[in-house]
C-alpha cells in the first residue's frame, strides 16, 4: 500500500485491473486505490506475471501492507504462499519502520521568508524540485514525489502564502514568488535543479530560470501558467470566494477530467487552508498580481529557447483551467506532451506518465 | 472653590436645562404625548451636575432609571433626547431605547437602565478599560437608593475594591424606592457600607450643587490618581412621583409643596451665587429663557419627526448577521 | 499542525489572540488562580486549566482573577466590552448563569439595539457545560437554548478541537456578545489543529458526514456520538448525514433544511433538557418549510425533563448515547 501524502494512514482497494496470472509490465495499472483524499491507481514498479492479489476488493489496509505478488513463472506456489506468510509476520516491525521513517517538512528560512519544504530520497546529483500551483501545496505532487524519490533526491515545496508557508505573498507576482524560490534553492544548498511546476508554480520555475539559467538543469512545466495569455478566471475567483464546502467542490471539480475525484477531505483541506489568518490576502494579492484584468499578466513561453536546457510541457488535454493550447506555440525545442483523460491536475490524474516524463528529462 | 464664572454658568444652565426638560416631559406625559414609561429627575438636577462637573471625555457614567438628568449633565443633545422619549426615529437610540435606555456612548453615558442595579458592574468594565488601557478615565456609577440593596451593587463595591479600579458610586437618595421609603428598606449606612468594603464614603446635601461638586472633586481625583474607588452618599428629593402617573399616595400631605419651596437646588443656587456676588440675577434669568426656547423647540421638533420604519424593527440586532 | 487537545486549541486561540490585539484581556475565577495566596502564581490555570499560561506571558493585567462574584465581573466584561476593551470572561460552569443573567441577556445583548445600533460590545462568555462528570444537578445542564432564545447573543458549541480553536477566534474577534459553550467532556479529545490562527465563521454549519437516507442534527458532545453512529450504519447501508450546525444563533437553517430535503428523515440530537431545546426549534423549522419532503415523522433523540442526576446510573440513563442515536436513526429509516 503505497503512502500517497503526509496525512495517508491507509487505503481502500477499489478495484483490480489485472487478474491474477496475467502479464504486467513497468508502469501498467494493477489496482485502484481509495483514501479519505482520493483515489487513484497504483502502477506496477515491476516486470513479471501477476501471481496473487494479496489485497481483496474493498478491503482497508495500513501503509506498507503488501497489494500484490509479481514473480517469475518458475517460483512455486509454494513459495509465493511463504512469502506472504513470512511478509506478514513481519508486518508490525516494517509498517513501525516505514511511519519513523516517514518524511517530515521542514521550514526554512529562505531571504525572510519561511518556506514549508519536504524532503524525499537521498541520491547524490542535481536533485529535482517540484512546485505547487495557485491554491495548492506540496502535497499535490503525492503522486510524484515520492516515486521519483526512489532514484533521486526530490524536493517540494510551498509557494509563498500557501500550505504551510509564510502567509505573507509580497507582491504576489512572478518577480517576488520567484526571487522566494530561488532564496529557498539557495537556503537549501542547492545549486542547480531540474524544476518542475504545476501551474502558477511552472511560471514561477520558468521565471526563476530565466532569472538565474545556471540553476535550472532542465524544465518540466506542467499544465503552467506563463505559457499564453488565458486563465479561467471563474475558477481563479471561486477559489478565492469559496466558503463552503459546496461552493468549493464545485470549483474543484474544474481541475479533474474525472471530478468524482473531488473527496470531502480535499475540499476540507482547502476549507482549512482557507481559513488561515493571511491566506485571503496572499491569494488575492497574487491572483491581482498574476492574473490582473482576467489575463495572465507574463507570457513567456517565447523564452524558453534562451535557456538552452531540456524543457517539456506537459498539460492534460481536458484542462479547463489553462488551456491545452498553450503547449502548441512554443519553440520547437520544447517537447509538448498533451495527456488524454486528464484535466489541469494531469499530475495527480496521469501521474505514472507524468513521473516517467519526468525521469526521462532528467536523464537527459 | 474652583469654579471659574464660566463654570458656574454652565452649572446652572445644566440644572435649568434637566428641570425645564423634566417639567415639560411631565406635562407632555400627561398630555398623552409620549409613550410608555418616564421617571423624571427634578429635584436631583445638583447631584448629576455637581458629579458630572468633574468629569471630562475619557470618563463614562452609567445611570438608573432616573436617566434625563444624567444624560444632560453628561452633555448629551437635549433635543436627541426629547426625539428619543416620544420614540422617534432620529432620537438619540433611532427611538428604539426610549426614556429607560436612553444612551450616548459617544459622550461617554453608557445607559439609563430599565434593571435596578444594572449600572455598577458595568461601571465597573469602564473602569477596567481605562485601567488597562492607561486612559486616566474614571468611571461614575450613579444607583438610587433602591439600587443600592441590590447584589449586583454590593458585588461592585467589593469587584472595584480587589481590583482597585478608579470607580466613584454615587447613591443618589431620594427617600423612596418607587413607594418604599428608604428609612425602612436599607439597613445600616451607605457610608459604612463603603467603608466596610475598604473604600471612603461621604455623605453630602444633594440639594446643594456646590457640596455634591466638591465631595464629587474629591472623589473623583481620588480614582484618577490611582487610589480606586470611593462613594458619595447624596441625599435629595424627587418633584414627582417614581414614574409619571404615580399618584405619590405614599408620600404625606404637603411633603412635595414643601420640599419644592424650601430645598430647591435651583433656588439654592441663584441665592448662593447671587449673594456670594458670583453672579448676577439677571444672568440667571436670561439662562431661564435660553432655556424655555431650547426645549420649546425640542418638544416641537420631537412632536413633528418621523417615527421608526417596519426596516428599523429587523436592524442593530446584531454589528453583522 | 499538530495534534492538540480541546483544551490546548482553546487555550491556543486565547493566547495568539492576546499577542495580536492588546486589547483582548481574560477574566476569570481561578484563570490563573492562587491571586494573593501565598504558594505557586498561575497555579490553577481555569478550573480545569485552559487559562494555564497566560498570565505567565500576559501578566496579571490581562489574566484577571475575580472574586466569586459573577453578577458585579460578568458585568464588568460587558461593561469593558462596551467601552473598548475585547474581554473574554469564563463563567466556570454554565448553571452559574443564574446569578449573572441580567448583565448577559439585558445588558450585554440589547446594547446594539437599545442604543439605536450606536453601540458594540465585543464581549466573550466561555462556559463550561454538559453532562458526564457525576457533577450533578448545578454543574451539568446544557442551557444554551437559554442564551439562544435571547436576540442579541450569539451562541457557538464547539464539537472538535479544530472546531474549537477556530470559532473561538471568530469569537473575539466578532463585535457581538458571544456566548462560547465548551463541553466539558471533550476537554481531552485530540485532532490535528493548525499551528497558525484561522477562523471558523458563525452561521455555517458543518457536515461531519455526508450520506443520502437520514439527517441528523446535533450540538457539542452529540457530534462525535452521532458521527460513531453514522460511520456504524454506513456499514450497514444506511447512509447519514451528520450537521454540526456549530452556532445555535445564526442558525444556519438553509443548510439543515438542503439536508433534509436531500434525506426526508431527520433525527435532532440535543443534550439539553427537551422542552423548547434545540431539537425542538429545529423540528418546528423542518415541519413550516420542508414538511413535503419528509419521509417519516422527525425523531428528538434528547435527555428526560428531569435536572441532571448525580448517581452515576442515573446520569447514564440521563444521557444521549450513540446507542439512542443509533435506534432513533434506525427508527426514521425504517430499518
Amino acid at each position: 500500500m503505497p503512502k500517497w501524502g503526509l496525512a495517508m494512514t491507509e487505503g481502500t482497494v477499489v478495484a483490480w485491473h489485472i487478474g491474477e496470472g496475467a502479464e504486467v509490465g513497468v508502469g501498467d495499472d494493477l489496482l485502484d486505490i481509495e483514501t479519505t483524499k482520493i483515489t487513484n491507481v497504483v502502477e506496477s514498479t515491476r516486470a513479471g506475471l501477476l501471481r496473487r492479489q494479496v489485497a481483496a476488493e474493498g478491503a482497508t489496509l495500513p501503509v506498507g501492507a503488501l497489494l500484490a505478488v509479481i514473480a517469475a513463472p518458475e517460483v512455486s506456489d509454494a513459495e509465493i504462499d511463504a512469502f506472504i506468510a513470512d511478509f506478514n509476520a513481519n508486518f508490525e516491525a516494517v509498517a513501525a519502520e516505514i511511519d519513523a521513517s516517514a518524511p517530515e517538512p521542514e521550514t526554512i528560512d529562505a531571504g525572510g521568508a519561511a518556506i514549508n519544504v519536504l524532503r524525499m530520497g537521498d541520491a547524490e546529483g542535481p536533485p529535482i524540485v517540484l512546485i505547487h500551483g495557485f491554491g495548492g501545496d506540496l502535497n499535490n505532487w503525492m503522486f510524484n514525489q515520492p516515486m521519483l524519490a526512489e532514484r533521486h533526491r526530490v524536493y517540494a515545496l510551498d509557494l509563498p502564502g500557501h500550505g504551510r508557508s509564510t502567509k505573507d505573498a509580497g507582491a504576489g507576482d512572478l518577480a517576488a514568488l520567484s526571487a522566494t524560490f530561488l532564496a529557498a534553492l539557495d537556503a537549501l544548498g542547492i545549486e542547480a535543479a531540474h524544476l518542475a511546476g504545476h501551474s502558477l508554480g511552472g511560471a514561477v520555475a520558468l521565471q526563476a530560470a530565466l532569472n538565474r539559467p545556471a540553476r535550472a538543469a532542465s524544465l518540466t512545466l506542467v499544465a503552467s501558467a506563463g505559457l499564453g495569455p488565458d486563465i479561467n478566471m471563474d475558477y481563479i475567483e471561486g477559489f478565492v470566494r469559496a466558503g463552503r464546502r459546496k461552493e468549493m467542490k464545485l470549483v474543484l471539480q474544474a481541475l479533474f477530467a474525472d471530478p468524482e475525484l473531488v473527496s470531502r477531505d480535499m475540499v476540507d483541506d482547502l476549507l482549512k487552508y482557507k481559513r488561515l489568518d493571511g491566506v485571503e490576502r496572499a491569494i488575492t494579492t497574487i491572483a491581482e498580481a498574476v492574473f490582473a484584468g482576467g489575463r495572465q499578466a507574463s507570457v513567456l513561453g517565447h523564452r524558453l529557447h534562451e535557456l538552452g536546457i531540456p524543457a517539456q510541457v506537459i498539460w492534460g488535454a481536458e484542462d479547463r483551467i489553462i488551456p491545452a493550447a498553450h503547449a502548441k506555440e512554443l519553440p520547437a525545442t520544447v517537447r509538448a506532451h498533451v495527456l488524454e483523460g486528464a484535466g489541469h491536475m494531469v499530475h495527480m490524474e496521469k501521474a505514472g506518465e507524468v513521473n516517467a516524463l519526468i525521469e526521462e528529462i532528467v536523464a537527459g | 472653590m474652583q469654579l471659574s464664572r464660566e463654570d458656574l454658568l454652565k452649572a446652572y444652565r445644566d440644572m435649568r436645562t434637566i428641570r425645564e426638560f423634566e417639567d415639560r416631559v411631565h406635562d407632555e406625559f400627561a398630555k398623552g404625548g409620549i409613550p410608555g414609561f418616564v421617571h423624571l429627575y427634578a429635584g436631583e438636577e445638583a447631584s448629576g451636575v455637581g458629579v458630572c462637573m468633574n468629569l471630562d471625555d475619557r470618563d463614562k457614567i452609567a445611570s438608573t432609571h432616573r436617566g434625563h438628568g444624567h444624560c444632560i449633565a453628561k452633555g448629551c443633545d437635549p433635543k436627541g433626547m426629547m426625539k428619543e422619549i416620544y420614540g422617534k426615529r432620529d432620537g438619540l437610540c433611532g427611538g428604539k431605547g426610549g426614556s429607560m435606555h436612553i444612551a450616548d456612548l459617544s459622550r461617554g453615558m453608557m445607559g439609563a437602565n430599565g434593571i435596578v442595579g444594572g449600572g455598577p458592574p458595568l461601571v465597573c468594565g469602564a473602569a477596567l478599560t481605562a485601567k488597562t488601557l492607561k486612559t486616566g478615565g474614571v468611571a461614575v456609577a450613579f444607583v438610587g437608593d433602591g439600587g443600592s440593596n441590590q447584589g449586583t451593587t454590593l458585588e461592585s463595591f467589593n469587584l472595584a475594591r480587589v481590583w482597585d479600579l478608579p470607580v466613584v458610586f454615587v447613591v443618589e437618595d431620594n427617600g423612596y424606592a418607587e413607594s418604599t421609603a428608604s428609612a425602612w428598606s436599607v439597613g445600616g449606612s451607605q457610608k459604612k457600607r463603603a467603608e466596610a468594603f475598604g473604600m471612603p464614603g461621604t455623605e453630602v446635601d444633594g440639594h446643594d450643587f456646590f457640596a455634591v461638586y466638591d465631595a464629587a472633586r474629591q472623589a473623583v481625583e481620588f480614582a484618577r490618581s490611582g487610589d480606586g474607588p470611593s462613594l458619595i452618599h447624596v441625599k435629595l428629593d424627587r418633584h414627582y412621583g417614581h414614574f409619571e402617573g404615580d399618584a405619590m399616595t405614599y408620600r404625606a400631605d404637603g411633603e412635595v409643596d414643601r420640599l419644592r419651596q424650601e430645598r430647591d437646588a435651583l433656588q439654592i443656587f441663584r441665592t448662593k451665587v447671587s449673594e456670594a456676588k458670583l453672579l448676577e440675577i439677571d444672568q440667571l434669568d436670561e439662562i431661564d429663557a435660553e432655556v424655555k426656547e431650547l426645549i420649546d423647540q425640542a418638544v416641537a421638533e420631537a412632536e413633528t419627526a418621523p417615527p421608526p420604519t417596519e426596516a428599523d424593527l429587523l436592524t442593530d440586532v446584531y454589528v453583522s448577521y | 499542525m499538530s495534534k492538540k487537545s480541546f483544551r490546548q486549541a482553546i487555550n491556543e486561540a486565547l493566547a495568539q489572540e492576546m499577542r495580536r490585539d492588546p486589547t483582548v484581556i481574560v477574566m476569570g475565577e481561578d484563570n490563573a488562580g492562587g491571586m494573593g495566596a501565598p504558594g505557586e502564581d498561575d497555579a490553577w490555570g481555569g478550573v480545569l486549566g485552559v487559562t494555564k499560561g497566560l498570565m505567565p506571558e500576559f501578566g496579571r493585567e490581562r489574566v484577571l482573577d475575580t472574586p466569586i462574584s459573577e453578577s458585579a465581573f460578568i458585568g464588568a466584561a460587558v461593561g469593558a466590552a462596551a467601552t473598548g476593551l475585547r474581554p473574554v470572561a469564563e463563567l466556570m460552569f454554565v448553571d452559574f448563569m443564574g446569578v449573572c443573567f441580567d448583565q448577559i441577556f439585558n445588558q450585554a445583548g440589547k446594547f446594539k439595539y437599545m442604543f439605536g445600533g450606536k453601540a458594540v460590545t465585543p464581549l466573550v462568555v466561555r462556559t463550561m457545560f454538559g453532562a458526564g462528570f457525576r457533577a450533578a444537578s448545578q454543574h451539568s445542564q446544557c442551557l444554551y437554548p437559554i442564551f439562544t432564545h435571547i436576540p442579541g447573543l450569539k451562541v457557538v458549541i464547539p464539537s472538535s478541537p479544530y472546531e474549537a480553536k477556530g470559532l473561538m477566534i471568530q469569537a473575539i474577534r466578532d463585535d457581538d456578545p458571544v456566548i462560547f459553550l465548551e463541553h466539558k467532556v471533550l476537554y481531552d479529545d485530540e485532532e490535528e489543529v493548525p499551528d497558525e490562527p484561522y477562523t471558523i465563521p458563525f452561521g455555517e454549519a458543518n457536515l461531519t458526514r455526508e450520506g443520502s437516507d437520514v439527517t441528523i442534527v446535533a450540538f457539542g458532545r452529540m457530534v462525535p456520538f452521532s458521527n460513531q453512529v453514522a460511520d456504524k450504519l454506513e456499514k450497514e447501508g444506511i447512509s447519514c448525514t451528520v450537521v454540526d450546525p456549530r452556532t445555535t444563533s445564526p442558525l444556519d437553517t438553509d443548510t439543515i433544511l438542503e439536508c433534509v430535503a436531500d434525506t426526508g428523515r431527520l433525527v435532532v440530537v440535543d443534550e439539553a433538557s427537551p422542552r423548547c431545546n434545540m431539537a425542538t426549534d429545529i423540528s418546528a423549522l423542518v415541519a413550516q418549510e420542508a414538511f413535503g419532503a419528509l419521509k417519516a415523522p422527525i425523531k428528538m433523540v434528547t435527555p428526560p425533563h428531569t435536572p441532571v442526576p448525580f448517581a452515576p446510573q442515573l446520569e447514564d440513563l440521563y444521557i444521549p448515547t450513540p446507542e439512542k442515536i443509533e435506534a432513533a436513526v434506525r427508527a426514521v429509516a425504517g430499518a
